[in-house]
């Protein structure tokens, strides 16, 4: 599954990173603690956050995610949003709370964990 | 001239703080514990500040005001302020930016006190919530009002730089990061480093604290202290 496939199943925005819809999707993640992404997000998952902070795509970048959902309709920073298309990472917002958007990624056949 | 100072102590304006946290109880425990400076830095106010400066007065320890601000992504920052102006101009921008108010059978009370410890009022604020503002934009108000920013006990897992942000982001502009431990904290090494008690009852005051060679014994030269300038510096 990859991001685009995602984006139009769920409606997602796409705020920046737009040129990497392609990149497939492993997993998913879901936190709003950086150290516990840093510690425990693995590369390829998508990862479910209300942090809009750009620290986030560095985060992004240095766990090698398949990118970001912002939730409750959150908005990045523009800062954020910079430094995401400076690096190419994937921010999507969603307008779904945290508990229901990792519902429907997860019935979508998305999972935490991995075999 | 050599100081002893702990940074961070709450009064029982804090919800989560002691009822003994009076102003003049923490000036006591102060001075008990030899300190020479402290700040107080309750939970996005400062309404007892004044009587803590005032329960100093002529006791031979110097107060400073603070504040210890909530930003949105819920990193703790210690604002210290040089002046009156300057502390109440940061408390209306982190007031405009609080919502929501205090349930005191949840969190606990906020008393404002005199300088005798006789209860003024209730603040009756959502002190223990954060603000709407952002990590930088906390940085920003402080340093537009000429204050030191500090970032909190960012060693800890709850409420730190560290545990909410990861890491400290480049260009933030810090005056130094704050630990509880005697673990070097994983912050850039230009940072200045302070250790102070975060104190909530009297008897965890001056727990901990930072020795600092300054002239004087304000928040401009603690600033100073914190960037090496002029001489000043921090000793351990």
């Amino acid at each position: 599954m990859t991001l685009k496939d995602l984006v139009q199943e769920l409606g997602l925005e796409v705020r920046a990173g737009g040129s990497a819809l392609e990149t497939e999707v492993g997993g998913g993640y879901a936190g709003d603690l950086l150290s516990d992404v840093i510690a425990h997000g693995r590369p390829g998952d998508l990862w479910v956050t209300l942090q809009t902070h750009p620290n986030t795509v560095a985060v992004a970048s240095l766990k090698g995610l398949a990118g970001i959902v912002l939730v409750n309709g959150r908005q990045p920073e523009a800062d954020t949003l910079q430094k995401a298309e400076a690096e190419n990472v994937v921010v999507l917002v969603s307008a779904l709370p945290t508990f229901e958007l990792v519902g429907r990624l997860y019935g979508l056949g998305l999972s935490g964990m991995r075999t | 001239m050599k100081l002893r100072a702990d940074l961070h102590i709450h009064t029982c304006l804090s919800p989560c703080a002691d009822r003994d946290m009076s102003p003049p109880a923490v000036v006591r425990w102060g001075r008990k514990r030899g300190l020479h400076v402290i700040a107080v830095c309750d939970h996005n106010s400062a309404e007892n500040v004044e009587a803590a400066i005032r329960a100093a007065e002529g006791a031979g320890l110097a107060v400073i005001g603070g504040m210890e601000i909530t930003s949105r992504e819920e990193v703790h920052v210690l604002g210290l302020f040089k002046d009156d102006r300057a502390l109440q101009s940061a408390q209306e921008v982190v007031y405009e930016n609080l919502r929501g108010e205090n349930v005191p059978e949840t969190f606990g009370e906020q008393l404002v006190m005199n300088e005798r410890g006789e209860v003024v009022r209730h603040n009756s604020r959502l002190l223990i919530g954060a603000t709407a503002l952002s990590l930088e934009e906390v940085v920003q108000t402080v340093h537009r009002l000429g204050g030191l920013a500090i970032a909190a006990h960012v060693d800890r897992p709850r409420f730190s730089l560290i545990s909410q942000l990861g890491f400290v982001p480049a260009g933030l502009g810090l005056d130094g990061v704050e630990v509880c431990s005697d673990e070097p904290p994983a912050v850039p090494e230009d940072l200045a480093v302070i250790r102070s008690s975060d104190a909530h009852r009297p008897e965890e005051i001056g727990c901990r604290y930072t020795r600092f060679l300054v002239e004087r014994p304000t928040a401009s030269e603690i600033g100073m202290a914190l960037h090496r300038m002029d001489g000043r510096r921090v000793l351990s």
